[in-house]
């Protein structure tokens, strides 16, 4: 039926239909559908209390994934395995064990941002993840609790894994998914237009199967919104209160979604969701995995995509630097063109980048690491976790006899796009890898930048972090300094407490 | 002879006793609900039909003159049904809890930015948005007093400067062997509740309203309600059955969002909702008071103050609020646990061009107490001590020192033997020599430890609010109808207070049922607030259940011709004389004997009392006591820390339920933490909030807490008759976090060979610990060399 999306919910199959494109999926639960244990803390992705699992058979295999239901419109479901709050209800009436858990660990105060936690920790059953407590923290770092300090959430968590080693993850829910969703599988690409509900202007979403329909869909509608997970595109929605007209999502595309690995480099599709990227970019260096690991949260990663986050071109995008430092290109094809650009080069302006209407970002390659090749990665933010840069740095250098034969410095943060740092590249290039001209570099960052002060930093700060930093990496690469680091690779915060037989 | 009876029936037949009565940890009585997401807040309750959707048009500056409206567009959008303007309203412009100070809708004047100066109610939020686009609104805009400092050089404060003092401060500052001064700013806190503020006003007959709100103070909104309808308090009722947090953001904001609700259901006949998003919730709500605390300290050569004087300037925002009463709370708390021989402090109340600031876990305390700890450290520093020795040299005991700066004397006193043993548990000389060795060892990281106590006191300090009613019905069947004046804010109030009924029945919990709190059943409430809502609901139901049990131990008596003595109520049964009968078929007697078996109860705390005028009294009914050890680390290059290590010793008297206290202390400590480390309201140079939603605004998030985080419980029976000698649990451990400032103030002081003082503000973000690091002239190598480019602020 036109205008309706299909899709299995808490496993029943539902026609829900579309009255507003850009509907979320959590208005439409909560308000359509009548389920609200879902709840909106934020309708912006950050606060983790509308967390559903959505399951999407791709390339063969059903994923089930955590996402934020806020920020994700409606017609995003069509076709999926969608599991609320509401359909953990087990069969004789009881809980689901990751609900037990938290009842009996005392894991929920004021409850409101309850079952979005408890969402989180059962795609993470459904997936077999590890319930050890540091990768909790990870589990559960996109979802805010105001009242218990999370102790007894994470509590609860171990609880869970200690149950599941001791009895199989009954999971008899997801058994068959795939058949069934293949059977709902649209014929056709999803194409919907409906009138704006407060305009009464015609809105358009479409979804093309493979990358050939998104090709010829976008040269018939060159200046459509691109949808390629919506973690930003959500935002303009729900927080700027933008109308967009016409959508067209690639989230429905499988041969944008593959990630090769040769020799030399790895190429990664347009609409490979960050958590299906984070193990080939953690391949590359720790210092990337650590950056994905800080980049949003679980829920953001299983929406956002590389692609996305690229085609963006947010200054403070936490893909540029580390992608730019390592010298990486995207292809953008336009019909049957396709052209190859240095990433560096794609961000013209704030909010400007180098894609013409009708184009699109295809992949992105990322050269690899090689002998006397360095990367070093930070990213400073006022929370660890799931923040936005007040600045990110990357620095690959090449070092050979102790002399730096080629450096890319590369920020976020600092300027209105993602920019490298040449005066200060030029301060190293050719010259000894030594402090003196690690200080010269420091120095050279005041020609490279002049950043703003914003809520997230002052511009002392940013230029000040931004030498710290340069510094820091020289320290931790001429490796006689100790230990640098607070979180991520060498960290390793207990180990630091004093005491430590007391534990 | 039937006394020995009875205790050898016992030891032969011992009988389990109730399932979650007192000093049970049992689970929140809504756990199960929570994690299955069939708890309700109010925007999941089904929507009534025809129900309009509210949406407030917000002023864009801190301070100016409407100088013309012309919202026709606004009325002719779809889906419009009202536009309501200061001029709409029925009766009253005014939502002031305590001073007539408040408009409920900007009237002529603007007062900061995000003031609604028009609400507009359609069929749908996203028509009540787009047609508040289409506002035309003009403004002659004015100079605002957005800061502190502007609003200490304008003289531009709610009331004038208080005084509270004891002894001689200015004499005992000249003859003390050494003085300091310094002075400490601390930054405001938004709640991030999850839930944001939200009415659900539906219109009934007569003048009736029924409102359904997220609300910790449904009497007060009730009385506002009415005002503002221009009706008396009997046609407005108010129901809220839980929150989704509320940590004092809502004790007085709701008020404003029921309000404009009900004028709209009484106006247009249909039901309306108010919900706000988060972004239009933390522009328009009041926050923790930002504070400037300054400091003039005398002490001996071993640390012990002499004499000290305060200036606390705090940050009210454009009217009164709750803001006077939490100014004083800051005064009550500048000893903390320190007694000061010669003191006085001075309180500025600033009012500022900005939202009305408003209460906040901590009322105050918080800014208080973090002053006086700066003292401590500075103290320290100065002299080269541990700062914990200077702390223990200074806590309230010994002869003769026992007198707060409120003339109120500290009978419960047991913070030194928390100190101890807190520091002995946790081997405090090992740990303060290990953290010594990685500093020496360790160049670009240092660490810092703190070990720091708390001591709270207990009450509203405005007299009258110390009281409490409630409601119990015992139906027929012997199951039990619970409700009192009490909110449910996620705290487990609801749940501690039916354990209190059980024991008082000796009936299971679950024969208790736990009921929405309303006005309509118990009147005139104060707010849940000041931590006090066990000890003053706790005592009413108890009192409650209390009657009803008289009447039932009368009725046995006259049933079996005993005496009262030879009534015994045990786990779900009564024992009467040599029988023994059920609960519940004692109850189903009664009923048949047409025995009344509904009750109210009441409470109201003793012996306090309280003189504002001369700020002396006994404003506090008892003193709950804590203390936390936090050890950190600091990024000497980029101005991050992380906390390593928590360990917390912590009185609630005799635990009404360990797993609540244990979360509520957890809970504070970490919202605490957050307040001085990640959390940071930004405003700009206009006065517009900046940081307004969670990607901008930084709660604590789950790897934030370290993993080791050990909490125990003082065993502290509490000396006042309280429900079950227990104590107040709410706020108090909100100030344990207070370790965590203070030891980054340690690993700054780490940095350099000699004595120094930092100088470190709150929130701590890695910015403020970068620029206390360049204070201290004790930068990196790499950062000297560009020494002065920091120099901001």
């Amino acid at each position: 039926m036109p205008g309706t999306v299909r899709f299995y919910l808490n496993q029943i199959l539902v026609d829900v239909p579309v009255t507003d494109c850009t509907q979320s999926v959590l208005g439409a639960l909560r308000y359509g559908l009548a389920l609200t244990g879902s709840k909106e803390g934020c309708a912006e992705g950050d606060c983790g209390a509308c967390t559903i699992v959505i399951g999407a058979l791709e390339n063969g295999r059903v994923h089930y994934r955590a996402v934020n239901a806020c920020i994700l419109f409606l017609p995003e479901l069509d076709g999926k395995d969608v599991f609320t709050v509401e359909g953990l209800a087990q069969k004789n009436g009881g809980l689901h064990p990751v609900q037990q858990a938290m009842v009996d660990l005392h894991g929920s105060q004021c409850g409101f941002c309850t079952p979005g936690f408890v969402m989180s920790l059962y795609a993470h059953y459904l997936n077999d993840g590890s319930f050890d407590r540091q990768v909790l923290k990870d589990v559960l770092a996109g979802n805010l609790c105001r009242c218990t300090g999370y102790g007894p959430i994470l509590d609860a968590g171990e609880a869970v894994g200690r149950q599941l080693a001791s009895a199989a993850n009954a999971r008899p829910e997801i058994d068959g998914a795939a058949q069934r969703l293949a059977a709902i599988r649209r014929s056709a690409m999803l194409d919907i237009t409906v009138p704006c509900p407060i305009t009464g202007v015609p809105q358009h979403y479409q979804a093309p199967r493979n990358s050939d329909e998104l090709a010829k869909a976008l040269m018939v509608a060159p200046d459509a919104t691109i949808l390629a997970g919506g973690t930003d595109v959500g935002l303009w929605v729900t927080k700027q209160h933008r109308r967009l007209q016409h959508l067209i999502s690639i989230t429905a595309i499988d041969d944008l979604r593959s990630i090769t690995d040769d020799e030399k480099e790895i190429t990664i599709g347009a609409a490979v969701r960050h958590s299906d990227a984070m193990a080939a970019l953690a391949a590359l260096h720790p210092d990337i995995g650590e950056l994905w690991r800080r980049f949003g949260s679980v829920q953001v990663r299983n929406s956002g995509t590389l692609g996305g986050n690229i085609a963006n071109g947010s200054p403070i995008g936490d893909s540029m630097p580390p992608l730019i430092a390592l010298g990486a290109s995207i292809t953008l094809r336009h019909g049957d063109q396709r052209r190859t650009v240095p990433l560096q080069d794609y961000f013209l302006a704030y909010g400007r980048q180098g894609r013409t209407p009708g184009e699109f970002v295809e992949h992105i390659r990322v050269p690899k690491i090689e002998a006397n090749q360095h990367l070093r990665c930070y990213k400073i933010s006022k929370r660890f976790d799931q923040d936005i840069s007040a600045l990110c740095f990357a620095l690959f250098v090449h070092v050979v006899d102790d002399h730096v034969k080629a450096v890319r410095i590369a920020f976020g943060g600092m300027a209105a796009t993602p920019k490298r740092a040449e005066h200060a590249e030029q301060a190293l290039l050719g010259k000894a890898w030594d402090e003196p001209q690690i200080n010269a570099a420091m120095a050279a960052l005041g020609q490279d930048f002049t950043p703003l002060s914003d809520m997230r930093a002052s511009a002392d700060y940013r230029m000040m972090a931004a030498r710290n930093v340069l510094y820091k990496a020289w320290l931790e690469l001429s490796g006689t300094s100790g230990p640098l680091r607070l979180v991520g690779p060498g960290a390793d915060p207990q180990a630091m407490v004093g005491e430590a037989a007391h534990d | 002879m039937t006394d020995v009876k009875m205790a050898d029936v016992k030891t032969e037949k011992p009988k389990a006793p109730i399932s979650g009565g007192v000093a049970t940890a049992i689970a929140h009585d809504s756990a199960a609900k929570h994690v299955a997401g069939s708890a309700r807040y109010v925007d999941d309750l089904p929507e009534p039909k025809g129900l309009l959707h509210l949406y407030a048009l917000q002023s864009p500056h801190a301070h100016a003159r409407i100088t013309a409206m012309d919202l026709d567009a606004v009325r002719a959008a779809p889906g419009v049904a009202m536009v309501v303007t200061a001029a709409d309203l029925p009766a009253a412009n005014q939502i002031g809890a305590v001073f007539k100070d408040e408009p409920l809708l900007a009237d002529g004047l603007v007062h900061y930015a995000g003031h609604p100066v028009a609400v507009v109610a359609a069929n749908s939020i996203d028509q009540a948005r787009h047609a508040a686009s289409l506002a035309q609104i003009s403004y002659e805009v004015l100079a605002p007093i957005l800061t502190i400092a502007d609003a200490h050089q304008a003289g531009s404060y709610l009331e004038p400067p208080q005084k509270m003092a004891r002894g001689d401060a200015s004499k005992a500052l000249k003859a003390a062997a050494h003085r300091l001064q310094g002075q400490l700013a601390v930054n405001g806190q938004d709640h991030f509740y999850l839930e944001g503020q939200v009415a659900l006003a539906i219109p009934g007959e007569d003048e009736d309203v029924h409102i359904t709100s997220s609300t910790q103070h449904p009497s007060e909104l009730q009385h506002l309600v009415a005002e503002v309808l221009g009706v008396a308090n009997h046609a407005v009722s108010v129901e809220v059955r839980r929150m989704g947090g509320g940590f004092g953001g809502k004790e007085s904001q709701p008020a404003i969002f029921a309000a404009l609700a009900a004028v709209v259901a009484k106006h247009t006949g249909r039901p309306a909702k108010f919900r706000l998003d988060r972004d239009d919730d933390m522009v328009i709500t009041g926050k923790r008071h930002e504070a400037l605390i300054t400091y003039d300290v005398g002490f001996d050569a071993d640390g012990r103050i002499e004499g000290i004087a305060f200036e606390q300037f705090i940050r009210c925002g454009y009217a009164a609020d709750l803001s006077l009463a939490v100014s004083d709370r800051a005064m009550f708390h500048a000893d903390n646990a320190y007694f000061l021989p010669h003191v006085e402090i001075t309180s500025f109340r600033c009012r500022t061009h900005s939202v009305s600031n408003t209460a906040f876990r901590g009322f105050g305390g918080p800014q208080g107490v973090i002053g006086i700890e700066r003292v401590m450290d500075d103290i320290a520093a100065f002299l080269g001590k541990d700062p914990y020795a200077v702390r223990c040299l200074n806590l309230y005991g010994g002869a003769g020192r026992d007198l707060t700066p409120y003339h109120q004397q500290v009978t419960d006193n047991v913070i030194g033997q928390i100190m101890a043993d807190l520091a002995d548990e946790t081997d405090y000389a090992a740990r303060r020599a290990a953290v010594q060795a990685f500093n020496e060892s360790h160049r670009w990281q240092k660490k810092g430890l703190a070990l720091t106590p708390v001591k709270f006191g207990i009450s509203f300090t405005a007299t009258h609010l110390n009281q409490a009613g409630a409601l119990v019905h015992l139906y027929a069947d012997g199951s039990v109808h619970l409700n009192h004046g009490g909110t449910e804010m996620g705290q487990g109030l609801m749940t501690k207070v039916a354990q209190v009924v059980a024991e008082e029945f000796q009936i299971d919990l679950s024969r208790i049922k736990i009921t929405a709190t309303h006005t309509g059943k118990v009147p005139n409430s104060s707010a849940t607030a000041a931590s006090s809502g066990s000890d003053l609901n706790g005592m009413a139901a108890q009192a409650a259940a209390r009657t009803i049990k008289n009447r039932l131990i009368d009725f046995a008596c006259e049933k079996a011709g005993v005496g009262r003595d030879q009534v015994r109520f045990e786990a779900n049964r009564v024992v009467i004389g040599n029988e023994e009968i059920s609960f519940d078929a004692l109850v189903r007697e009664a009923y048949f004997a047409r025995i009344s078996l509904s009750s109210t109860g009441f409470y109201k705390t003793p012996d306090i009392h309280y003189d504002r005028a001369k700020h002396q009294g006994r404003p506090f009914y008892y003193y709950a006591y804590g203390a936390a050890l936090s050890e950190v680390v600091i990024d000497v290059l980029t101005g991050e820390s992380r906390v390593l290590a928590v360990d917390i010793l912590h009185d609630v008297g005799r635990s009404l339920n360990p797993a609540v206290d244990k979360g509520q202390i957890e809970g504070g400590f970490i919202q605490g933490m957050g307040w001085l480390t990640t959390e940071e309201l930004v405003f700009d140079a206009d006065g517009r909030l900046r940081t307004h939603a969670p990607s901008t605004y930084k709660i604590p998030a789950a790897s934030d807490r370290p993993d080791h985080f050990r909490i125990s419980l003082f065993d502290n029976a509490n000396k006042e008759a309280t429900i079950h000698r227990s104590k107040a649990v709410g706020e108090p451990p909100f100030m344990l976090a207070i370790s965590v400032h203070s030891a980054l103030v340690d690993a700054l002081a780490s940095l350099a060979d000699g004595p120094v003082r930092p100088c470190l503000d709150a929130p701590a973000t890695p910015e403020a610990i970068l620029q206390a690091i360049h204070q201290t002239g004790l930068g990196a190598v790499g950062m000297k060399a560009f020494a002065g480019s920091l120099d901001h602020g």
